[in-house]
């Protein structure tokens, strides 16, 4: 059962000064996907998600999202104006690393802020979705702290339901347990479990190779700027073909599947 | 040493002292609220992507950075009515020069506090869809704020005393008026001692009121 994508991204090159990151990648996802990206440390997989909702600018390529290619043609170049960009990271939401909220603002006021600057919300009804998404993510009784009260995985999962409160078609997840303590880590994970069984649509760059299996419908190592190997996560992670692939699991050792 | 303080000649003309403070501290004022407009705009300028625009305030910047203090005073009363051939008061060269040299300086602050400001912060909220606008209104701008605080009020210490040097321009500031009454009761000890006690009063006084409004725009850390 093959549906339109949601996202499609055509011949994405990216480029910092003379390093050339990302060479020629094609790729699409489908509603309900789960794509997990794997691969070593600068290997372009950070800047290759970073890319799909132009927190960095592309260097060449197409980005199609819902059939629809982001940007304008102004005489035969092409633009990306702000106001379409806005639209476009409304509808891909993304959950850093390092959380990035707003710590000038409470739990709550972090996770109402978008509904009502962005999509122009109420308070009142900004305030009634966000107490629904943090309690998803367990941190109801967390309303007024200050995000630099809380431990990074509460961090997190408040940066999770400040994602989902803008009912976002697509959720991309960039390294979201690397900053984590050990211990943090599966509160982290198991609210990111939740939403893959709520059926939404996600992309997860991670190093967590026995979360990524479990997890995603597809699993993709990235190396040298191009996809390397792509398929099921029993493909890719345990009966990789390609020798480039086996020695990456080689070296990150054994985890449990 | 056997020297016999008296301070009676000079609390008799004490009313002169409180004007002259009263003078110091309006043109303070009133500098301070110029000088953060012509920072804001410095400032804008310096962190605008047209390179037409941020040249223009680095040079000005580098101008009042690296040239006295005491020469703008002059040069606001003797040159530049020349160029605008128009006669101008004391106070209002004296109010040009301030404004504009802490308006050079606070372009700095206000330059410096935006970009101290991480980069996840401007990813967290663009991600969100928030336009620049937004995002400079809602979370760059109020975190920044807190950062500018202090050497703002380092800042605005300084303008407080650099106005001393508006007396040389014959306008009526605290230093000037001292003078005044040393012409006339000839107690140089006296009288300066008292202003640099009323300059101290001042100043300490302003520096609490800075860190009760330091504390309330950093209460989240």
């Amino acid at each position: 059962m093959s549906q339109n994508p949601i996202l499609e991204i055509k011949g994405l090159h990216k480029r910092f000064g003379d390093h050339h990151v990302l060479k020629g990648i094609d790729f699409s996802v489908e509603p309900g996907e789960r794509v997990a990206i794997i691969g070593g440390s600068g290997s372009g997989k950070s800047t290759f998600l970073r890319c799909m909702n132009f927190m960095e600018t592309l260097s060449e390529g197409e980005i199609w999202l819902d059939g629809q290619r982001i940007g304008q043609q102004v005489r035969g170049r092409m633009t990306y104006p702000e106001k379409q960009l806005c639209k476009v990271r409304e509808r891909l939401g993304m959950v850093f690393q390092q959380f990035n909220l707003f710590p000038h603002m409470t739990v709550l006021q972090n996770v109402m802020e978008g509904l009502i600057t962005v999509k122009g919300l109420s308070r009142q009804d900004a305030r009634a979705i966000a107490v629904r998404e943090l309690a998803k993510v367990g941190l109801g009784e967390k309303h007024d702290a200050w995000p630099g009260r809380l431990s990074g995985g509460q961090q997190q999962r408040v940066a999770i339901a400040r994602a989902l409160s803008m009912e976002p078609e697509v959720l991309l997840f960039d390294e979201p347990t690397s900053s984590l303590d050990p211990e943090l880590v599966g509160e982290v994970l198991r609210v990111i479990n939740q939403l893959a069984e709520e059926g939404r649509t996600m992309l997860l760059v991670t190093h967590e190779l026995g979360f990524a299996y479990h997890f995603a419908t597809r699993v993709i190592f990235l190396a040298d700027g191009v996809f390397h190997e792509v398929g099921t996560p029993d493909e890719v992670l345990k009966n990789p073909q390609k020798p480039r692939t086996q020695e990456f699991l080689r070296r990150f050792g054994e985890f449990a599947f | 040493m056997n020297y016999s303080w008296d301070f009676r000649p000079v609390f008799a003309h004490f009313d002169m002292l409180a004007l002259g403070l009263l003078n110091t501290v309006k043109i303070a004022a009133v500098s301070i609220v110029l000088g953060v407009l012509v920072g804001l705009v410095l400032a804008m300028m310096r962190l605008s992507v047209r390179r037409w625009l941020r040249w223009p305030a680095a040079v000005v910047i580098e101008f009042y950075r690296n040239t006295p203090p005491i020469v703008h005073f002059f040069w606001f009363f003797y040159a530049f009515p020349v160029l605008l051939s128009v006669s101008m008061s004391p106070y209002v060269a004296a109010v040009l020069a301030l404004s504009t040299q802490s308006g050079a300086f606070y372009a700095e602050v206000f330059r410096g506090g935006i970009v101290s400001i991480e980069r996840g912060q401007w990813e967290g909220a663009r991600a969100l869809g928030m336009t620049h606008a937004a995002l400079m209104r809602r979370v760059i701008v109020p975190q920044a704020i807190s950062r500018m605080v202090p050497p703002f009020i380092e800042r605005s210490f300084e303008l407080l005393k650099t106005t001393a040097l508006a007396s040389t321009l014959a306008y009526a500031d605290l230093l000037y008026q001292a003078m005044m009454v040393n012409s006339q009761t000839f107690r140089p000890l006296e009288v300066y001692t008292t202003i640099a006690a009323m300059y101290l009063v001042l100043l300490v006084t302003a520096s609490q009121l800075a860190r009760i409004a330091e504390r309330r725009l950093t209460a989240y850390q």
